[in-house]
């Protein structure tokens, strides 16, 4: 639990505000993008049924969803918290481009 | 955040647990409730008396019904009775667009039934995953407010130094914030496995409505295609368009029911009159976590079994068995009290965090307090003590209400929604110290008005004993916590929030 003084406001200027603000729509939308992206492309690359992999990848994302939370609000400042996301995003983002033109996902009639 | 790890957590826990404190506490409780759904049901429908009804006379009855009423319908759902509720549900699809269709039969005639109009426990049972909204916007509003809500779990528990002697400390006459402060911990700690379990499974009731990405990707969306590939769904079967004459249901169920040794639950016909109809017979689940009905699936011209749900590879028998934890299914008496009783504390641990969010920000005597302490407190009181004064008003509508009642079902949850706006209005108009003396006063009677009623207005008291202890614990409990209340948060310190509260709270 937070200590007493934790809980107790600091009296936020427009420059606190606005870093706020920005680490939560980071956290929401980035958090979000890379658990979103990190389960399409477990889906298809996972060593397993179709099946199991989609429950697997399902499964893993709100973890993964979760730590990336943990991470832009524990990550010291606004940029490194952006890049903590966006590389392992933009890796993500590749592979899964990769991953969606060599695996089939065709429909067996 | 330039402080250290610990600090920053703490931020984020004070704050993440402030914005899906609310919605959270409505879902708990709720969810809390919903462990006794069918004793809820029972309770709100006192006209029916326990009946054996041999279950494929019964699914032949409910196709009659429909047979009539649905002829072009795409499915029938018949939920066949139990004993101690004598009822057939029957649904259908006039067609893949249209919503779905409802009627509750008198199982030993198959006519539509006399019992008064009621949605007994599936009204709070639906409130706590769609907030009685729009099922698509009031599922992701509870999604998105567990997510929130298992961020600030994780926080809260990487803030905790002492989480073991935390576990011991109760300073209450310290001061007053310190006394929330360890309620909170308290509730919070004893029953953190509870806690994390539940609001990570469930997340995984709502996670192909909240993570599409995989059945996006490997499917290329077709949902249907991946719960028949992961063994949850049988396989459809399309409509050819020529008719046919369907086999009686119930010999079907009994061959259904020599294969499965769980009771029948439910009989479907997909595509009824057609050549290409199927009959499936739906099993309770079998003791055990999984979350999986047992079902055979008949060619219903034919007779031929077509399909059997096997066993779950072992990916989707863990989520499965997600979902059967949320639910509880495999709880007895014993464990499903325990269950209930962690549901309580959830939701201790969630009111005590918003409260001890407002009196660590009370501001020094004498000064007024801003605009988001008046809109903290109004929005915890029209929540904490609104909310259980709508479920009391909900309980005694149904006993208060005229049975033949147009649109019954819908005034019970009007009356809900009534009293408890009602409620949030009269803490939003009084004084805050005393409005939480009051108000949990104003609660506590009324839980404990509705064994009375219940008693006054039907002859059924002594089959309902369990429910109506319920009532008087959950009555007495809040006269406690509004006395303990009053008596700890000293002087009145200011009006209780802003007019615009009122559309939230």
């Amino acid at each position: 639990m937070p200590d007493e003084a934790a809980l107790r406001p600091p009296s936020p200027g427009w420059r606190l505000r606005a870093a706020v603000a920005g680490r939560v729509a980071l956290a929401a939308f980035g958090g979000y993008g890379v658990a979103a992206l990190a389960t399409a492309f477990l889906s298809l690359v996972l060593p397993m049924a179709r099946s199991e992999a989609v429950a697997t990848a399902t499964l893993l994302s709100f973890a993964i969803l979760v730590g990336a939370v943990i991470w832009v609000f524990s990550a010291r400042t606004l940029g490194r918290a952006f890049l903590g996301l966006a590389v392992p995003g933009g890796l993500l983002a590749a592979g899964l481009w990769l991953a969606l033109a060599l695996v089939q996902t065709a429909q067996p009639a | 955040m330039k402080q250290g790890f610990r600090q920053s957590m703490a931020w984020l826990h004070t704050w993440a647990g402030l914005v899906t404190g609310w919605v959270m506490f409505c879902v708990f409780v709720t969810g809390t409730a919903t462990y006794y759904r069918t004793d809820i049901s029972h309770w709100m429908r006192p006209e029916l008396r326990p009946a054996a009804v041999e279950p494929g006379i019964a699914a032949e009855r409910g196709a009659a019904y429909l047979k009539v009423h649905a002829p072009k319908a795409v499915a029938w759902y018949i939920a066949l009775p139990q004993e101690e509720r004598p009822l057939l549900d029957v649904y259908w699809f006039d067609s893949f667009d249209t919503p779905i269709r409802q009627a509750t039969l008198d199982a030993g005639t198959g006519q539509p039934s006399t019992a008064r109009a009621t949605q007994g426990g599936d009204f709070l049972y639906r409130f706590h995953f769609e907030l009685q909204m729009m099922p698509l916007i009031g599922r992701w509003i509870v999604g998105a407010s567990a997510l929130i809500l298992l961020v600030a779990l994780v926080s809260g528990i990487v803030t905790h130094r002492r989480i073991f002697s935390d576990f011991f400390t109760f300073r209450r006459d310290k001061s007053a914030q310190r006394g929330w402060l360890d309620a909170h911990n308290v509730t919070g700690v004893l029953a953190l496995p509870f806690h994390l379990m539940i609001t990570y499974t469930g997340i995984v009731t709502l996670a192909f409505t909240l993570m599409p990405w995989g059945v996006a990707s490997a499917y290329r969306g077709d949902a249907l295609r991946f719960f028949t590939e992961a063994g949850q769904n049988p396989a459809g079967r399309a409509a050819t368009g020529r008719p046919a004459e369907a086999l009686p249901l119930a010999p079907l169920m009994a061959r259904a029911q020599g294969e499965v040794s769980e009771p029948l639950e439910m009989a479907i016909v997909n595509n009824p009159g057609d050549a290409a109809a199927t009959v499936v017979a739906v099993f309770e689940e079998p003791k055990g976590l999984a979350h999986r009905h047992p079902q055979v699936v008949f060619d219903a011209t034919s007779g031929d079994v077509i399909d059997r749900l096997g066993t779950l590879k072992p990916a989707a028998h863990v989520f499965t068995s997600f979902l059967g934890l949320h639910e509880a299914h495999f709880a007895g008496p014993a464990l499903r009290v325990l269950f209930f009783l962690c549901g309580l504390m959830g939701s201790a641990t969630i009111a005590t965090g918003l409260v001890l969010w407002a009196v660590a920000r009370a501001p020094k005597a004498g000064a007024a307090p801003g605009f988001s302490l008046r809109l903290v407190r109004g929005l915890n009181l029209g929540t904490i003590l609104g909310l259980p004064i709508g479920i009391a008003a909900f309980f005694l509508a149904n006993r208060l209400l005229p049975v033949d009642l147009v649109g019954r079902a819908t005034w019970e949850g009007g009356v809900f929604f009534g009293a408890w706006g009602l409620a949030a209005l009269v803490g939003l108009a009084r004084p805050q110290a005393r409005t939480w003396r009051e108000m949990g006063t104003a609660a506590a009677v009324l839980f404990l008005g509705v064994p009375f009623v219940d008693v006054l207005t039907t002859d059924r008291g002594l089959d309902f004993l369990g429910f109506d202890a319920a009532m008087i614990a959950i009555g007495l409990l809040l006269a406690w916590g509004a006395r303990k209340v009053s008596r700890y948060r000293g002087p009145a310190r200011a009006r209780a929030a802003a007019p615009d509260n009122l559309a939230r709270a």
